[in-house]
């Protein structure tokens, strides 16, 4: 008997078994039919999904919850569009995707053929790398190299398009043994020892040092050492929005986050620290001044990254050495001294009693008290989902972030409609885990039709719908720049978000009044026979403070809502 | 003469060079993240090298010095490109372009325009009975300097290849 020859999908679908990819996020159509056909016979698990973008940010919350590239399948044309949103997500926050793209068939490209989109063109401005597949023989070595350039480095989306008939034609590559061919991709992995001494000799000179925690100590699991560090140096730790869980926020040395919305006391931090030593962090327009010479003028400037590309973008620092942050960390805490932090403490401690994150309890059901008391109730052991706008930042605020991969957020690109599939992705990932989308009603509501997707697994997913029956953030901005002109931001007319769930089958919990709010997230928490939503229904306006103006430094924080009009931000959006 | 003021008035440019995989797309990329940054590509030359596995681009462009720098690191990091840097120092390298120009030579000013292909050093490559046309090697100042000259005469066509260039010595480019 002769071996029936293998197609470029059974190739495909073999090599990412031998990847070991347990879930594939995927959404069918003519152009991707050998490939879901390939499936079939396949051990791993697909899950349809009731949307493309819904596709892509569940496969970006699966990567962050489990360090694994998540894997996204769809068709041509509309299905591959529709995924543009979740890539440009991913590869905003460097995660690692293997998107895969049905194509029509080679020889009718660039003829308009029928759900024929240019994907490569689109695609390339927001991706790390991408292919699109000429040869059969070639898939082997092409699903090699994909992971290889989504994980390593700097991690980020590689997307392959896939023909029609290259995936339904013969491959007789091995699929052992693969050899890529990638002479322009280097991983930065050892920093020169004079690099590190150099960031170890500015260290010893600081009586005020700052750490700033970022994303890139999570990507390279480097928690461990960040905490080591900080420990030894006696150094204070401020985090980024996507460094939260670098180091634990509820360590004596933890100043929780910097930035537009960060503590009070980590911008005065900030604002008087002699040395800021950022680890893994980008110096986003979220945490420095569109005028960089006012960020901390007085500070020394420390910083690590493995991309070579990020010195020098934003400031230039005093000492910085490229390569893993683990790596680095490893050598750096061989070389550094505990240093005279106590007075600088000190001070520091006085802003915490002086600035504490607050929020009133009466005059209404605030979106903070709930998070609180999920923060109380599950002790922090969860992992956090969010959506982007106000409830996005009370929770970084309020949901103090314990452990490394708990804390799962859309920061550089911000997309609203993220939140709840990116749960559905964690959940599918950690099993076993508590875990809590914290979700608005404007961005829920553009990726609501996931709860399908969440309700036929029966996962556990706790859906928190902050409804303020209000784009809020926006409402936030047009009230203190815009004389409260109010131009598209009334969500009134939202559904009822209980009775939504029930549609699916999906248990519900409503919120309306303070005096509720313990006792029903209790109950919702104890229930794990599948999705539930809580909706809860929080005063129409409130503000998220603190508050650094768009392009302002830590010297412009306001700490409560201002008397006086607001100039209109200058220098960034 | 307006060309004349148009080479006074020239921003500096730069002179970066790439080496980078044979592969679809790269030449997409690399302008992408050139236009990012409004960065305008003044010229660019694409050949094979002798490893047919590589391409070498030279790119000239002017701009900023410190977002070239940027646009320099965030090119070195596309996975297809091998290598990538700016030449700053102009001793280091031997730099070479070519130009063909189509020019009015009616009986009357043919002499006088052979000499000034001739103190150029230039040559005639194609002979017409009303113009013809003249292939002119060297820096880019020079081929803008001929090119100015050449402008009294009328210059009916211009095509320039771009800058190409090499490290002088042990240099690699
Ligand atoms: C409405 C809204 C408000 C926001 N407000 C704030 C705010 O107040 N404060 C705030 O902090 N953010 C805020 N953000 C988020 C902000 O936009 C950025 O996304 C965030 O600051 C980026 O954090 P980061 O630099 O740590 O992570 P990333 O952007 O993910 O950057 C990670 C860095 O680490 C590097 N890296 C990767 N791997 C490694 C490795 N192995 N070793 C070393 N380095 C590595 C990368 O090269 C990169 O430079 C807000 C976002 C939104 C949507
Ligand atoms: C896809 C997308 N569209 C628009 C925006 C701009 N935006 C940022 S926050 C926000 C309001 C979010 O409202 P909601 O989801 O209700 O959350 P809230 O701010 O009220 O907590 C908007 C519209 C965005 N970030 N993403």
């Amino acid at each position: 008997m002769t071996k029936k020859a293998t197609t470029g999908a059974e190739a495909l679908i073999k090599c990412l078994e031998n990847k070991d990819v347990k879930f594939i996020f995927g959404y069918p159509g003519g152009a991707a039919i050998p490939i879901f056909d390939a499936l079939f016979d396949s051990t791993i698990d697909l899950v349809l999904v009731r949307h493309e973008q819904g596709a892509t940010h569940i496969a970006d919350g699966y990567a962050r919850a489990t360090n694994k590239p998540g894997v996204v399948l769809v068709t041509s044309g509309p299905g591959a569009t529709n995924t543009i949103t979740g890539i440009i997500t991913a590869q905003m926050d460097s995660i690692p995707l293997v998107v895969l793209c049905g194509q029509t068939i080679t020889s009718a490209l660039g003829k308009d053929a029928f759900q024929e989109a240019d994907v490569f063109g689109i695609t390339a401005p927001l991706v790390k790398h991408s292919y699109l597949v000429k040869d059969p023989n070639d898939i082997p070595r092409i699903v090699e190299e994909a992971f290889h350039i989504a994980q390593t480095g700097r991690p980020g989306p590689v997307i392959i398009d896939l023909p029609k008939d290259i995936t339904s034609a013969d491959c007789t590559a091995s699929l052992k043994n693969i050899t890529m061919d990638l002479p322009g991709y280097t991983i930065p992995e050892k920093a020169p020892k004079k690099d590190i001494q150099k960031l170890a000799e500015l260290l010893k000179a600081s009586k005020k040092p700052l750490i700033l925690a970022g994303h890139g100590i999570l990507i390279s699991g480097a928690s461990k050492e960040m905490k080591t560090l900080a420990e030894k140096l006696g150094a204070p730790v401020t985090n980024t929005l996507l460094g939260k869980g670098a180091f634990p926020e509820n360590h004596a040395l933890a100043l929780g986050m910097l930035g537009m919305h960060g503590t009070a006391y980590a911008n005065k931090a900030v604002s008087n620290c002699d040395l800021i030593f950022s680890i893994g962090c980008r110096w986003d327009d979220r945490i420095t001044p569109a005028k960089i010479e006012r960020f901390c003028p007085n500070a020394k400037k420390l910083h690590i990254d493995i991309d070579i590309a990020e010195i020098g973008k934003v400031l230039q620092p005093d000492a910085y050495a490229i390569g893993d942050a683990k790596a680095i960390l490893t050598e750096l805490i061989k070389m550094v001294e505990p240093l005279p932090t106590e007075p600088w403490l000190k001070e520091l401690d006085a802003y915490k009693k002086k600035y504490p994150l607050g929020y009133k309890i009466h005059g209404g059901l605030k979106a903070q008290h709930v998070i609180d008391e999920l923060y109380n109730l599950t002790k922090g052991d969860a992992i956090v989902t969010t959506d982007v706008g106000q409830h996005q930042m009370w929770a970084a605020q309020f949901f103090k972030t314990h452990a490394p991969d708990t804390w799962i957020s859309s920061g550089g690109a911000g997309t609203m409609g993220f939140g709840f599939p990116a749960a559905i992705g964690a959940q599918m990932g950690c099993p076993d885990q508590t875990v809590i989308a914290i979700v608005g009603d404007g961005g829920f509501q553009m990726t609501a039709f996931e709860l399908s997707t969440a309700a036929i697994r029966k996962l556990p997913l706790k859906i928190v719908v902050i409804d303020n029956k209000f784009l809020g953030m926006v409402r936030q901005w047009q009230e203190l720049f815009y004389d409260q002109r109010l131009s598209g931001v009334d969500l009134e007319g939202n559904p009822d978000f209980v009775k939504l769930g029930e549609a699916y089958g999906i248990k519900g919990f409503r919120i309306k009044r303070p005096a509720d709010v313990r006792r029903i997230l209790e109950k919702a928490l104890a229930y794990n026979d599948g999705p539930c939503i809580i909706h809860a229904e929080v005063v129409k306006e409130d503000n998220v403070f603190p508050m650094i103006p768009a392009g302002g430094s830590s010297d412009d924080m306001i700490i409560e809502a201002p008397k006086y009009k607001m100039e209109k931000p200058k220098g960034s959006t | 003469m307006a060309i004349i003021e148009l080479i006074k008035n020239r921003p500096h440019i730069h002179t970066i060079s790439l080496l980078v995989a044979n592969k679809p797309g790269v030449l997409l990329r690399i302008s992408l993240i050139f236009s990012r940054r409004g960065f305008n590509i003044e010229s660019l030359v694409v050949s094979p090298t002798l490893d047919g596995r590589y391409s070498r681009m030279t790119i000239t462009a002017h701009g900023e010095p410190s977002v070239l720098e940027q646009i320099i690191k965030q090119a070195s990091k596309l996975i297809d490109v091998v290598h990538a840097s700016e030449h700053k120092d102009s001793r280091e390298v031997v730099e070479k372009e070519l130009a063909l120009i189509k020019v009015h030579a009616k009986a009357e000013k043919r002499a006088e325009l052979l000499q000034v292909i001739q103190h150029f050093k230039s040559i005639t490559i194609d002979l017409g009975p009303e113009e013809l046309i003249i292939q002119v090697t060297g820096s880019t100042e020079k081929l803008d300097a001929m090119v100015a000259f050449l402008q009294d005469y009328g210059i009916i066509e211009l095509v320039r290849t771009g800058k190409v260039v090499m490290g002088r010595g042990k240099m690699t480019t």
